[in-house]
């Protein structure tokens, strides 16, 4: 070390490398890890549940999906959270955005790690859930139904990689991670019977629902596909409601203390 | 980049407002290469927002602080070419030791076996560093927070408090880590609340109060102005011969005289009066003490008397 300088031709640190080390990140403490494996714990007791509670005549994959999808719901959005809020409430944000300035480029690895997470959850929710209708089928001694398409299965995990973006967002936006979990399931519970009421009661409202309310505009990923509009609405509802409140908090988190 | 910023961090009229309230006000200084440079102020005077700034974790309202002439967000992989640590404390709990600086490497694309270097650096046995951050004492933390620092073998470093926690074989071991550090060139800051951890570590040093610089200089300039404490048997002889010479010295505790005049020329003015000495020395670590007291006593969440200082 002779001189000290600063080398501004150094390669800069590439996306890829930051969602590796996101994706450690989401597994290197306990409450992660286990949190992680809530993923396959959840599914494995919703799947057990299915096998001894759901009438024999009615086991069928599509019972199955809805019963291990259901608490992806709430625990893919609270992955993404934590994975933002994290950095606040730890202060761990102090080396990483010390070691990684451009925090955009950590949001992005967020983002895209919180996506592979629960894309991966959801295969292995459902691998599960179809293990239990295959073992279910065995105990009543019939041929397993497979009434899921790989189609309505992809659509099913958009659904729910939108819920986990709209966590992901309430992370970025908020910053705090029991203010995030509170906002989430505000918007996600009271939001939608907002709109079904203001929807029961005012004729003009009605109309304009499936444009601007997001929950509602989602039901058709679950219902074999939307057509033409409802993507369209889907659009417009996400539009609002998901990109940009995320641009709004990404724009917060530039401009935002680290401390 | 210039040749006069080579190496340097140069803060330059940095302001950093939070309402109508200056945590750091008009603040001006450099850190030179070869140095250490220490960073002294009671706390809340400022220190830990401007390396924030510094390190682009806090925007300035005001003014810039750049790194060898580049703002630190312009710098690629900065944690390869400057170390930083602003809290100790600021870690997952629920991570190992270990795991905080595979995180960093990974971040940084170093190899791994950097990892195990630092620790042994640090004095982190293998052991230790497969416990949960939670179960570390501050002073682990601290050389946890310093092997972080030093891992992608930066020639900068940029250092908050440092030595918090740390026992006194610990200060020793982070002096001259750092000593080492300046002599091979390296760029060191480091801030402290504590005048003697600045004065036994730094080179050069400066005083923040209130948001603002109230001192700078090597210490040797900082020191000098704290001029002689001397001593005689016959302290009224003393006072007399200090009168004649036409220096001016006011009491000092344990009856002795402190003037701002240096050791050689006091010596002198009481050998030709023939005055026998019992003590004479420059009166540094309780001048640096005393100008820290009172620069910054406005700023004390304490009352401060200077008599102690003196005394």
């Amino acid at each position: 070390m002779s001189t000290v300088t600063i080398d501004t031709d150094r390669p800069s640190i590439p996306l890829s490398r930051l969602v590796k080390v996101e994706l450690r990140k989401m597994f290197d403490t306990r409450s992660g890890f286990w949190l992680m494996m809530s993923i396959a714990i959840v599914a494995l007791l919703a799947t057990i549940g299915c096998i001894l509670f759901v009438p024999n005549e009615d086991l069928e994959f599509g019972v199955f999906g809805q019963a291990v999808g259901f608490p992806m719901v709430l625990l893919l959005p609270v992955i993404a959270i934590l994975s933002v809020t994290s950095e606040w409430s730890q202060r761990t944000g102090l080396i990483t955005f010390t070691l990684a300035p451009h925090r955009g480029q950590v949001v992005a690895a967020k983002a895209i790690t919180a996506v592979i997470v629960g894309v991966a959850g959801m295969v292995v929710a459902f691998a599960i859930g179809g293990l239990g209708n295959i073992v279910g089928s065995a105990i009543n001694g019939v041929d397993p139904v497979w009434n899921i398409s790989f189609l309505d299965f992809v659509l099913i995990v958009l659904a729910n990689v939108l819920g986990l973006l709209v966590g992901f967002m309430l992370g970025v936006l908020i910053r705090n991670t029991p203010g995030a979990i509170v906002a989430y399931v505000a918007y996600s519970f009271l939001l939608p019977t907002i709109f079904g009421i203001l929807a029961a009661f005012q004729d003009w409202f009605k109309d304009l629902q499936p444009w601007i309310d997001f929950g509602y505009s989602q039901t058709p990923l679950f219902d074999g596909g939307p057509s033409g509009e409802e993507w369209a609405q889907l659009g417009t509802s996400g539009l609002i409601w998901l990109v940009i409140p995320l641009t709004v908090g990404v724009w917060a988190v530039l401009r935002s203390e680290v401390k | 980049m210039t040749g006069q910023t080579v190496g340097m961090i140069t803060v330059d009229r940095l302001t950093k407002t939070y309402g109508g309230y200056k945590a750091v006000d008009d603040v001006s200084f450099t850190c030179r290469p070869g140095a250490v440079t220490g960073f002294l102020g009671p706390n809340g005077a400022g220190k830990s927002t401007t390396m924030r700034i510094m390190a682009g974790l806090t925007p300035a309202t005001a003014g810039t602080a750049l790194i060898s002439g580049v703002r630190y967000q312009d710098i690629p992989n900065p944690g390869t070419q400057i170390g930083v640590l602003l809290d100790a404390s600021a870690q997952h709990a629920g991570r190992t030791g270990r795991e905080i600086l595979t995180i960093s490497a990974l971040t940084m694309g170093l190899p791994m076996s950097r990892v195990d270097e630092m620790l042994e650096l640090v004095s982190l046995s293998p052991r230790e560093s497969k416990r949960r951050v939670k179960n570390y004492s501050l002073g682990m933390r601290q050389r946890l927070g310093i092997a972080n620092a030093l891992l992608g073998d930066p020639q900068i470093l940029i250092l908050d408090e440092p030595a918090n926690g740390l026992d006194p074989a610990g200060i020793h071991w982070m002096r001259s880590l750092l000593r080492h550090y300046a002599d091979r060139g390296g760029t060191v800051l480091l801030s402290s609340h504590l005048l003697h951890e600045i004065e036994v570590i730094a080179d050069e040093i400066i005083v923040i109060g209130n948001g603002r610089i109230v001192a700078q200089g090597t210490k040797a300039e900082l020191l000098s102005t704290a001029g002689t404490f001397v001593k005689a048997g016959d302290a009224s002889a003393l006072a007399n011969a200090l009168v004649t010479a036409g220096i001016t010295a006011s009491p000092s505790g344990d009856g002795g005289l402190r003037t701002e005049t240096d050791p050689a020329t006091v010596g002198k003015a009481a050998a030709v009066a023939g005055v026998a000495l019992v003590e004479l020395r420059p009166a540094e670590g309780a001048g640096l003490e005393e100008m820290f007291l009172e620069l910054t006593a406005s700023t004390q969440r304490e009352a401060v008397t200077t008599e102690g200082a003196k005394a």
